[in-house]
Order: structure tokens, then sequence, then C-alpha cells
């Protein structure tokens, strides 16, 4: 790791204002610190100034009853999942953490932080090779290289990376909204608006303003998924390990058996959790049955293309979508333990 | 006579910690990692640096009381904490209990993830989540065994559970876990 002060922020303002600081080399915020200082002893991302933001943001989770969740911005992953609440009103969000990183790291990561994290493309860890993400202007090594983990939507010619994280695939589902502070005030971003396509501007994997600062992700009420929801992750190891494919779907039901109300995202195949609101609309009053969900994973994917190596991704995407609406139509569940089938 | 340019000079943080229940009180510099610092300055080698990126789970320690990878956390964004590492873990009475299914499954090929492996499932009996075997593996995966003492290390943790008298539930009301 390169040298760096580091400070302690007390509250959100000072945050802010550390931010703002003039100079060459940027302040960046701390929290559980788990992507950055992986990122910083490989020499892929540096810092001048470490603040940390554990005492200056919320870390409550507070049960807003008709008005959804509201999500502290320093609570940890694995106190958000196992919370009671989350765990009753929102298991999909539980499941999608549950998924994601080992033990050790969900009790470390704070919930902005898992927004924050960075791309796992090893082209982008590789200071040796050619990344826009990393270096913008240097090329992206990843396009004519191993791409097996990348993109297949929405990337450009400058970055074909993917978001990494699974508890943003179920907070795209689940429509939050993410709370921030700056200097010019309090503001909301929605979900779908937070993460950005690559472009030509890949080093930007957000919204989020260079001196603003997350200080909670609002949850609407979405009690009515939540007796059919599933989070699906379809990855090279049974457990820790990042996703090829991961899938968020929550189904609403009417008394007749059709679906009311559809909820789908899909992580692994983007520079954000895609979504496609009218993947889902076009499965409301149809009966929850195969043809309904490959339809809806045929529109979800729609434009979708391989680099190579990530051909596989666009049947496997297919049917991950498919087996993921299956599964919430059955019921919830919470990946708590070893998906049904895998291992004796 | 030009002005020299300006110096940036990194001083070191005063902190305190309670290191194996000792209370310590230490100057760090903002780099170091809380593992750097164990392993380096205070001659508490437990903790194994395995990959230093927090994916092989070597280097695992309680921080009051939960479960956390050393490497991927700052010893300066600690103060304050209660640190137990595997040295921390035998009391008076001798080992700890989950020290001694260690050794009652031959839970260890070279021992090298060992130190980790025990923090992490003494972690693990705290958090309360592992209820039946499969849980104790999903929530062991962020240890790494590279000699693949797996099988055992799980009937090692399980046997804890069991003397800790977490009885598992009903599997088979859970859906995504296996019915027994």
């Amino acid at each position: 790791m390169n040298p760096f002060h580091y400070v302690r922020a007390g509250a959100t303002q000072e945050a802010v204002a550390q931010l703002a600081r003039p100079g060459e080399h940027p302040a960046r915020l701390i929290a559980g610190g788990t992507n950055l200082l992986d990122l910083m002893k490989i020499g892929a991302m540096s810092a001048e100034l470490l603040v940390d933001v554990n005492a200056a943001v919320p870390d409550a989770l507070r049960d807003a009853g008709a008005n959804g969740m509201v999500l502290g911005a320093a609570a940890r992953n694995a106190v958000t999942a196992y919370d009671p609440v989350v765990k009753r009103r929102y298991p999909l969000l539980s499941a999608a953490i549950l998924a994601g990183a080992s033990p050790q790291i969900r009790n470390a990561a704070s919930n902005a932080g898992n927004l924050l994290q960075r791309t796992r493309c090893y082209y982008f860890y590789d200071p040796a090779t050619a990344c826009n993400k990393r270096d913008p202007g240097s090329g992206c090594a990843a396009r004519t290289g191993v791409n097996r983990q990348h993109a297949i939507l929405g990337f450009s010619p400058s970055c074909i990376a993917t978001h990494p994280s699974d508890m943003c695939v179920a907070l795209a589902a689940l429509e939050a909204r993410v709370q921030v502070t700056g200097p010019a005030g309090d503001r909301e971003i929605p979900f779908a608006e937070f993460h950005r396509l690559p472009g030509d501007r890949p080093e930007l994997d957000t919204t989020l303003g260079p001196d603003e600062v997350i200080t909670a992700i609002a949850l609407p009420a979405m009690d009515q998924f939540a007796g059919h929801s599933a989070y699906l992750k379809v990855r090279d190891r049974l457990s820790y390990a990042f996703a090829l494919v991961s899938v968020a779907a929550a189904l609403a039901l009417n008394e007749d058996g059709t679906i009311a109300q559809a909820r789908l995202a899909v992580g692994g195949v983007a520079h954000r959790p895609w979504r496609v609101p009218a993947a889902e609309e076009a499965m409301v009053g149809q009966l929850p049955v195969e043809d309904t969900f490959a339809a809806a994973a045929e529109s979800l994917l729609q434009g979708a293309r391989g680099s190579g190596f990530n051909d596989f991704k666009i049947p496997l995407a297919r049917r991950s979508v498919v087996r993921a609406l299956q599964m919430a139509h059955e019921g919830t569940y919470d990946n708590t333990g070893a998906p049904r089938g895998q291992h004796p | 006579m030009s002005t020299p340019p300006p110096v940036t000079a990194y001083p070191g943080i005063a902190i305190t910690l309670t290191l194996n229940g000792v209370r310590r009180e230490l100057i760090v510099e903002p780099w170091v990692t809380l593992l750097d610092l164990l392993r380096e300055r205070l001659d508490l080698t437990g903790a194994k640096k395995g990959c230093d990126h927090g994916q092989c789970g070597a280097c695992t320690v309680l921080i009051d009381g939960v479960r956390i990878n050393s490497c991927l956390t700052l010893a300066v964004m600690q103060d304050g904490r209660s640190i137990t590492t595997i040295e921390g873990l035998a009391g008076a009475e001798g080992l700890h209990p989950v020290q001694q299914a260690f050794i009652d499954h031959d839970a260890l090929q070279c021992g090298y993830c060992t130190p980790g492996q025990i923090c992490s499932a003494v972690g693990l009996l705290a958090e309360g989540h592992a209820h039946d075997r499969d849980q104790v593996r999903e929530l062991m995966s962020g240890n790494i065994c590279r000699c693949g003492a797996y099988p055992q290390i799980a009937s090692a943790v399980g046997s804890c559970i069991d003397q800790a008298g977490q009885a598992a539930e009903d599997a088979s009301a859970r859906p995504g876990t296996v019915p027994a």
C-alpha cells in the first residue's frame, strides 16, 4: 500500500468536507475496507487520505412500516442479512447478502461499501495490464483476453467489466433508493440510476458525486413479495465465489394463481444489476409457468452478446432466470444452507 | 538559497487495543493492517498471512467476539476494541473446546490454516446460525484448507454445536436445504 494519512470523521458533514478538500490525490472513505484495502495492496487504487466513516454515518436498521425500511450505510452486511425484520419483510435481500463473500467479509463489510465495491475483472486487478477503469485511456485487455466472467449486456468498447455485488442485485429488484449527502445537501438516487453503464467513462462506477457520502439505503414496502422470492447464484464453486450469473426473482400471486406482480434483476452480466421493467410487466396476469418465465428471460436478455470466453453466459442466464422464477413460485429461499440437491 | 520542498510526514496514530485480555497502548502507522501489527510487532504469529487478500481466512481473528479477516482491516480502525487471536483462546482449565474438538476429530494436516479455522469456528458458534452440517460447511467457507481436511473440520465444528446445545432445527421445514 502507498503511505496515506488517516482521520476518523465524527459526523457526515466532516466526511463531506474531507472529500471536498483540494489536492492532486483523492481522499477516500473507508468503513469495512474489505475491498479498498485489497485494491490498495495491489496498487489498483491509492489514496492520500483515508477517512474512517464508521462513526460518521448511521448504522441502524429502521423498520418504517408502510414506508418500508431504512438500512444505515455503516451497518454491516451480516447484521443486515440476519436482521429479523429484513428476513421477514425482505427475504430476497437477506438471501442475496448471504450468497456473497464469506462470513468474515460479511461481518466487516458495510452496506454502503457493498454498493461501492469495484469490479473483480482480473485486468482491473492487474496493474501490468491495460484497463480503462483503473487507468483511463490505457485500453481494455479483457475485450480480447480471458473474459469468462465479463459482461454480456450494456458493455462498451472501453469496458466489459461486471458489477460483482449480490446485495445490489436484490436492491435493484426491490427498487431501493440510495440516500446521499453532499455539499449541496441531501438527495435520493433511485437504484436503477445509481450504478452506471461504462460508456466511454468506465472509471466511473456510479452517479455518486465525488464529494457525496452515502448515508442510508431506503427500501419501499415490498411485503407482497416476501412469500415468493429467490436469489439464485450460479458460480464455479458452491460457496465463496463471485457469480457467473445470479438472479433475484420475486413474485406476488393473485388468488387465481396468476402473477399479480413480478420483480427480476440479474447480476454478473453487466456493469450494473440488469433489470428490464418490461420483462416484469409482461408476466403480470400470466400463469407462473415455464413459458411465461422463458418469455421474461428472452425479454430481459435482449441484445446480449458474448466476447468469446463468456458466450456461455447467454444460455446460462436464460436458464437461470427461468429457474429462479420457478423457485420464487415455489416459496422463499433463504440461502442459509446448501442449495437443494447440490450435495449429499 | 531556495526553500526546500514541503515534506509530508506520516505520524503514527495512538490506539488502545485489548489483546487477548491484555490492554495495550500502541502507536501505529495508518497503513499497518491488524494482521501485520499482530505478527510483525506483537509476536502473535498464530494468525497466518496466507493470501493477504481475504480469500483464504488464515488470518481470521475475533474483534469483540466477531470473526473478521485481520488482513483486510487497518489496526487504526480497531481503536478501543478487544482482539482475540488463537493465542488467547485457551483458558486456565486448558484448551478451548473448539481447539480440543479439532484434535479429537483430527481436523488438520499441515496446520497452517488451523488458527484461522478455529477462530472462525468460535465466531460461527457465537453467531448461532449453523444448525446442521450443511450450514457449518457453508458458514466455514471463508476458510480454505489446502490439505483438504474439510470433512474433519465440519465434524469438529459440528460437535461443538451439539455441545453448545444448539439443537438442529427441522431442516426439512426450510426451503433451500437438503431434507434430513
